[in-house]
C-alpha cells in the first residue's frame, strides 16, 4: 500500500494518556514488540514524578531500540551505534540538572558501545540505562548477539552459536553500577518501581529489559509467535530477592532466568566529584602548586 | 575572568598550550580527549584549567566516546573541545559525519604526525590533510583551520570555536607535531570577538530542529534543559527531525547541509599572502612548512625573480576564489610545497587551466629548509 493511501489517524484521536510527552508517530516497532511497553513505562515514571521535557534527556544508539528516542518529545537524540552512554555522558556532565537516560539495545551497549558501559559503571555517571535485551540483532536481520545464548540460530550462526554471552547483571554490577535490576518486559508494575530508583539514583543505574525478538529469534528458534515467546519467557521467570548479581543466571536452555534487583548502593555520583574537582582547582593555593611542579 | 596562567600581553608558549588557553578564551566549558601524541599537552592543559573556570574536563576510555560525548555537552549549550591526533582522529570519523548531521558546534584539534597507523608518533608531518576533509563516510563539507605558528594555534582555535558556532558544524584545527610541541612569544589579545550560536527563532511549540529560516541556511538550534522538545538523528531526516528514507529527503538535506559551508567560503577562507601584484610564480604553503617560504620569496626577489607567497589558514573548503584571483592576476605558475604525498597540491590542480601547478611534495616528517626551497625554485622559474 502506497502511504499516502492509509487513512491518516491524528495522534490526539487515538487517546493515549501520555500523548504530550510521547510522539506516536515515530513508533515504527513491531506488533507484539517490548519496546513500546519499556518507553511507556519510562514516561509513566517521568510523568509521575513531574518531570517536563526541560527536565530529562533521551539518548539512544543504533537499533530497533535506537529508534525509541525519536517516540519521546522532549530533548531526544538518536546517535551512532554503539555511542549512546558517551553522548548521554556529555549531556549529564555539561549540565548535571537533567536527568539523563539511555535507551539501547543488547548489541548496541554491550558488542559495539560494550567499552563505553563498563566505563560509565566504573565512573558511576549518573545515568538511566536500559538496555532492551532480545538476545539478537533485530533491526540488521537477526545476527548473533553478544547475548545470545549456546547454540541459538541466528543468521550468522547456521550451525548454531558456540559464543558463550555475556550475563549483563553481572557485568553491569563488576563494572561498578550503583543500581541494576533485571526484568521481563511485560511486568511494567516491577519495572516501573525499578526505573523510579533508576531516576532518583545519584549514580549509574542500570536495567536488563528481556524483550523476545519474535521476528527474528523466535523464528530462527522455533519459539512462536509474540504471545508464545512471552509465554515461553514467563515460564523461566524466578524473582529473587537480595540475590547476589554473579548468580543472576540467564539461561533458556535449562529454562532459568533469574530476575530482581541486584545491586542497591549509595557512592556519589560522578558529576558530583567532577564539582568536587572545580572546588580544588579553584582553591588559590592547591593550583598553585599543580603550576609550580609543572 | 579569573586567567591566572595567561595574564601578561606577551607569554612565551607552546603550541598545545596556546591552542587550549585559545579554547578557555572562546568559552569553551567542556573536554573531553584520549591521550595520543603528539597532543597530549592539550588534555593535561585543560585538566587544570577547565575546573578553574568551572568548566569539565573529562579522560573518555577512547577517542570514540570523547568525541560523542562533546556533542551531548555542545547539546546543553556548552562549547566542546577534543584534541587528538591522526590515529585518534581515525577512529572519531564515523561520529565527524554524525556531528555534521546533528549540526553542533564542536571544536576538533588534530595535531598531525607521521603516518599510515602508528606512523611516527613524535615527528610532524601534513598527510592527514585529506584525513581532515574525507574522514567521515557520506557526502558533506566540513572546515578545516591550518596554523603555522604558536600564535595562530591560539587565534585559530578561537576562531574555529566562532565557525563552529557560526555554522552549527564540527571545525577541525589541523595543526602538526612540530607547531603544537614549540615553544614562541604570543600576543593575547584583550578584546576578542566571540561568536555565540543561533538560538531558536520560534517559540517552543512551532519549533522544528531543522528549519533553516535565514539565507545562511543555518537552523537555530535549542538545547536541552530548556522548554524546546526536539529529536535528532543521524538518519536522514527533513526539517522536523524525522527519519525520511526517500531520494528526495537525501538530495534536500545533503544539498543544506554542504550548500550552508559552501556559500560561507568568503567568510570562512582565510589565507596570507605576498607580492601577488606583480608576481610570476607563486609558492603556496601551509602550517609549519610554510614557516621557511618568507625567506625563499624574499632572497629569490632580490635576485629579481618575480616570486609571491601565498599560506592557507584554512585548508577546507579549499580557497577556489583566491586560486581564480591569482589566476586572474596573471600569475603563470604555482608551487605547491607540503609534507605529504601531493594532496593540498590537487586541489590547485582544478585551476591548471588558469597557471601551470607543480609540487614539492615530500611525504616527510620535517619542514623544508629555505635553502631547499630556493634550489628547487630557481630551477623551475
Amino acid at each position: 500500500m502506497n502511504p499516502s493511501d492509509q487513512i491518516s489517524i491524528p495522534p490526539e484521536a487515538l487517546g493515549h494518556p501520555l500523548i504530550d510527552m510521547l510522539n506516536l508517530n515515530r513508533f515504527i516497532f513491531c506488533p507484539g514488540c517490548l519496546i513500546g511497553t519499556v518507553i511507556t513505562s519510562i514516561t509513566r515514571c517521568l510523568k509521575e514524578r513531574g518531570l517536563t521535557s526541560k527536565d530529562y534527556a533521551i539518548v539512544s544508539g543504533i537499533g530497533c531500540t535506537g529508534r525509541s528516542s525519536g517516540c519521546f518529545k522532549a530533548p531526544a537524540f538518536h546517535t551512532t551505534h554503539g555511542r549512546a552512554i558517551p553522548f548521554a555522558t556529555g549531556i549529564k556532565l555539561a549540565n548535571p540538572k537533567l536527568k539523563v537516560i539511555v535507551l539501547s539495545g543488547d548489541g548496541d551497549l554491550f558488542a559495539i558501545g560494550g567499552n563505553h558501559f563498563i566505563h560509565a559503571a566504573r565512573r558511576n555517571v549518573e545515568l538511566t540505562v536500559l538496555c532492551i535485551n532480545n538476545n539478537i540483532y533485530g533491526m540488521t536481520g537477526g545476527q548473533v548477539a553478544p547475548t545470545s545464548q549456546i547454540g541459538d540460530i541466528t543468521s550468522t550462526t547456521p550451525y548454531g552459536n558456540v559464543e558463550p554471552p555475556f550475563n549483563l547483571v553481572s557485568l553491569a554490577a563488576a563494572s561498578g553500577a550503583t543500581y541494576v535490576a533485571r526484568w521481563p518486559g511485560y511486568d511494567t508494575l516491577r519495572l516501573q518501581k525499578s526505573i523510579f530508583k533508576c531516576i532518583d539514583n545519584q549514580g549509574f543505574s542500570f536495567i536488563e529489559v528481556l524483550a523476545p525478538c519474535f521476528v527474528q529469534y523466535g523464528s530462527k528458534n522455533r519459539l512462536g509467535d509474540a504471545i508464545e515467546m512471552l509465554e515461553w519467557l514467563k515460564k523461566q521467570i524466578r524473582i529473587k530477592v537480595d540475590w547476589p548479581p554473579h548468580q543472576a543466571t540467564f539461561d533458556f536452555k535449562r529454562g532459568i532466568i533469574i530476575c530482581g534487583e541486584f545491586v542497591e548502593e549509595e557512592r556519589e555520583g560522578f558529576s558530583k566529584k567532577v564539582e568536587q574537582v572545580r572546588i580544588k582547582a579553584q582553591n588559590k593555593k592547591i593550583s598553585r602548586r599543580i603550576k609550580d611542579s609543572e | 575572568m579569573s586567567n591566572a596562567s595567561f595574564q601578561e600581553k606577551r607569554i612565551l608558549t607552546t603550541g598545545n598550550y596556546a591552542c587550549a588557553e585559545g579554547a578557555i578564551t572562546a568559552g569553551c566549558l567542556y573536554f573531553a580527549g584520549y591521550p595520543i601524541t603528539p597532543s597530549s599537552e592539550i588534555a593535561a592543559y585543560m585538566s587544570r584549567r577547565l575546573p578553574q573556570v568551572n568548566g569539565t574536563f573529562v579522560q573518555m576510555e577512547d577517542e570514540l566516546a570523547s568525541i560523542t560525548s562533546c556533542f551531548g555537552a555542545s547539546y546543553t549549550g556548552k562549547k566542546a573541545m577534543t584534541a587528538t591526533s591522526g590515529p585518534g582522529l581515525s577512529l572519531m570519523a564515523e561520529s565527524i559525519g554524525l556531528g555534521v548531521m546533528l549540526e553542533v558546534p564542536t571544536v576538533i584539534v588534530t595535531i598531525m604526525r607521521g603516518g599510515p597507523s602508528t606512523g611516527q608518533p613524535t615527528n610532524a608531518s601534513q598527510s592527514d590533510v585529506y584525513q581532515t576533509r574525507y574522514a567521515s563516510h557520506g557526502d558533506y563539507e566540513i572546515i578545516v583551520l591550518a596554523p603555522s605558528s604558536v600564535q595562530e594555534m591560539y587565534d585559530l582555535t578561537i576562531r574555529a570555536f566562532n565557525l563552529s558556532e557560526k555554522y552549527r558544524i564540527p571545525v577541525i584545527v589541523a595543526s602538526d607535531g612540530i607547531v603544537g610541541q614549540m615553544m614562541e612569544v604570543i600576543n593575547i589579545h584583550s578584546n576578542i570577538e566571540l561568536v555565540e550560536r543561533k538560538k531558536p527563532q520560534v517559540p517552543p511549540e512551532k519549533y522544528k530542529p531543522f528549519e533553516a529560516f535565514d539565507d545562511d541556511l543555518v537552523p537555530g538550534m535549542a538545547i536541552a534543559g530548556t522548554n524546546y522538545s526536539f529529536y535528532v538523528t543521524g538518519l536522514t531526516h527533513d526539517i522536523e527531525g524525522d527519519p525520511q528514507m526517500t531520494p528526495e529527503a537525501a538530495e534536500v538535506l545533503i544539498k543544506r547541509l554542504c550548500e550552508k559551508i559552501k556559500k560561507a567560503r568568503p567568510q570562512i577562507n582565510d589565507w596570507e599572502e605576498k607580492h601577488l601584484e606583480d608576481a610570476d610564480t607563486v609558492i603556496l604553503a601551509y602550517g609549519i612548512n610554510a614557516r621557511g617560504v618568507p625567506e625563499v620569496v624574499e632572497q629569490a626577489r632580490q635576485k629579481g625573480y618575480k616570486v609571491g607567497l601565498v599560506r592557507l589558514k584554512s585548508l577546507w573548503p579549499f580557497p577556489d576564489e583566491l586560486m581564480e584571483r591569482i589566476g586572474q592576476m596573471g600569475v603563470s605558475k604555482v608551487i605547491v610545497c607540503e609534507m605529504n604525498n601531493g594532496m593540498i597540491i590537487r586541489e590547485v590542480q582544478r585551476f591548471q587551466h588558469l597557471f601551470t601547478v607543480s609540487g614539492i611534495t615530500i611525504p616527510t616528517t620535517i619542514p623544508f629548509s629555505p635553502k631547499f626551497i630556493y634550489e628547487k625554485l630557481i630551477k623551475e622559474v
